[in-house]
């Protein structure tokens, strides 16, 4: 080891420390050769930017006179869970709104929904909050009707159960008629092809192994100070990689958190996709530590050197069927146009390289201007975990 | 010869007149109707190229001021917003005339050319940001 996390803060705290992103590092390291870069480099700056549908938010209102134990709520018509606490509730980002006619008029457009409820708070707008109770004797109130906006509230905390998706499919539709989907619209016989990932930018491709990036983590996400507190759900390590440990399907995934009040609303947007519902599109950065060699090598991987795979999302991936249609890396996913079947097909992306270059920018600044100092996780992510399927079992009902 | 785009608003009280028409006939002007939608006695919208002298198209534009129309010169009656954009592309496959494009391979970065727009509105359902809208 040639660096320590508590040596590299103390760069960033007298501002001394060389911050590169994940695109300007391949060059760099090109440049000076591995073992030098890794004298020189302290951190290397990744993120993402896209839609997220495992995505919510903790809101606390504070209680009203007389109190109220709100047992059901919707905050812009969208409904909220009451689940827990008086006046704490969780906010889905996929959440419909009420009377929304979802797919009965197919494909539906899904115009607003909880994304946009989230999209709307972090925009500081004011919003309505409807909620209902059944009454107690310490919180009698059964009914409320209020504005309010994100300045009122006590607490309003996101949390991203699951987020940065190590590596992702690319969706393609076989059958003959168009398709609607989370990852777009996808039109009939192989026309067209979605991706969703950042690619060389993205975190836990820079850091494949996490090595770095584990719980405790600290993150910039949506411009907030959060952190990763927990594996992501349906994290799944043990998968097929290529040599450069990188894998080649879904894999790794974080849970995310932080504080809603502090987050910047061009990173925090409510989408709706035709067919699908509505989601919530999101902007995290990662700072990867470059403590040795090994760790500064893995932040060079290229979109050339990321491989994902194009499955049918009109038959093979709602049934489940593992078939895998072909092969691709990232640079010729993001020239615009693949080969499949002997056939040209045009290439569009879900995931902003755009927005993501410019989140490693704002946090490669917070960096060197000593404001955002990285923490050393507490626990590592599991390597060798696998998924589960829900099996249908027990009596036909 | 100059081309200008147009769209024009019409009230319930004017949706009966044939103004296309008199634009042909009485302005010599060249008409390429992109989308309309004027329905006798509701409210309508028309967005059109128009094409002719510079003389020609004032003369029109001062015709079209003696009704109780809306123009909206040099716009189209699609719209994209650069602050919505959330600059992931998932237009650009479904826009036929590259009205939607990448601008810049380095930085990825999509712009809207609303000269190339033929107002199909493929973009709207494809956007998932919500960042094109139509005036109607």
């Amino acid at each position: 080891m040639i660096k320590t996390y508590a040596e590299i803060n103390k760069k960033i705290e007298s501002g001394k420390a060389v911050v590169l992103t994940a695109e300007e590092v391949i060059d760099y390291v090109d440049k000076r050769g591995l073992e030098a870069a890794a004298k020189e480099v302290d951190v290397v700056t990744t993120a993402t930017f896209g839609p997220m549908c495992s995505s919510g938010c903790f809101l606390n209102f504070g209680h009203s006179t007389p109190k109220m134990r709100i047992s059901e709520a919707w905050i812009n018509d969208v409904s909220a869970y009451c689940g827990i606490a008086a006046v704490d509730v969780y906010l889905g980002a996929t959440q419909l709104r009420q009377n929304d006619p979802a797919n009965m008029y197919h494909p539906g457009e899904f115009r607003y929904g909880g994304g946009h409820v989230i999209e709307d708070l972090v925009a500081g707008k004011k919003l309505q909050l409807f909620g209902l109770s059944y009454g107690t004797d310490d919180y009698p109130r059964r009914e409320i009707r209020t504005l309010f906006d994100i300045n009122d509230l006590n607490q309003a905390i996101m949390v991203n159960p699951r987020n940065c998706y190590q590596n992702y499919n690319v969706a393609v539709n076989a059958s003959d008629k168009r398709i609607y989907t989370y990852l777009g619209i996808l039109k009939a016989r192989m026309r067209n092809m979605t991706y969703c990932s950042a690619g060389q930018l993205s975190p836990l491709l820079n850091d494949p192994l996490y090595e770095t990036i584990g719980i405790g983590t600290s993150i910039w996400l949506a411009g907030a100070r959060g952190m990763v507190y927990a594996q992501g759900t349906q994290h799944c390590s043990l998968v097929e990689r290529g040599e450069n440990d990188v894998p080649v399907e879904g894999s790794g995934t974080l849970a995310l958190t932080g504080n809603m009040k502090e987050m910047l609303p061009e990173f925090v947007r409510g989408t709706s996709f035709k067919g699908y519902g509505v989601s919530l599109a999101l902007g995290v950065g990662i700072p990867i530590p470059i403590l040795n060699p090994e760790i500064l090598r893995r932040t060079t991987v290229r979109d050339r050197d990321i491989i994902a795979c194009a499955v049918d999302y009109s038959e093979d991936y709602p049934q489940k069927t593992g078939k895998v249609l072909a092969r691709y890396n990232y640079e010729q996913l993001r020239s615009g146009e693949v080969e499949l079947n002997g056939k040209k097909v045009p290439v569009t992306s879900l995931s902003s390289y755009n927005k993501a270059l410019k989140i490693c920018g704002l946090l490669k600044a917070e960096i060197e201007e000593g404001r955002f100092l990285l923490s050393e996780p507490s626990q590592r992510l599991p390597l060798n975990q696998g998924m589960k399927s829900l099996n249908i079992t027990g009596p036909a009902r | 010869m100059i081309t200008k785009k147009i769209y024009l608003y019409f009230p319930k009280s004017e949706t009966e007149k044939p103004i296309v028409y008199q634009l042909v006939k009485d302005f010599d002007l060249i008409v390429n109707i992109f989308r309309a939608k004027v329905t006798p006695e509701e409210e309508g919208y028309l967005s059109l190229e128009v094409t002719g002298t510079q003389d020609n198209i004032d003369r029109a534009f001062a015709f079209l001021g003696g009704f109780d129309v809306v123009i909206h010169a040099g716009n189209k009656s699609v719209r994209w917003d650069e602050e919505r954009c959330g600059q992931c592309g998932a237009c650009v496959v479904h826009c036929p005339t590259q009205a939607l494009s990448i601008v810049d391979r380095e930085t990825r970065t999509i712009a809207f050319c609303e000269e190339n727009c033929v107002e199909c509105l493929a973009c709207i359902a494809a956007c998932p940001y919500g960042a094109c809208s139509s005036a109607f």
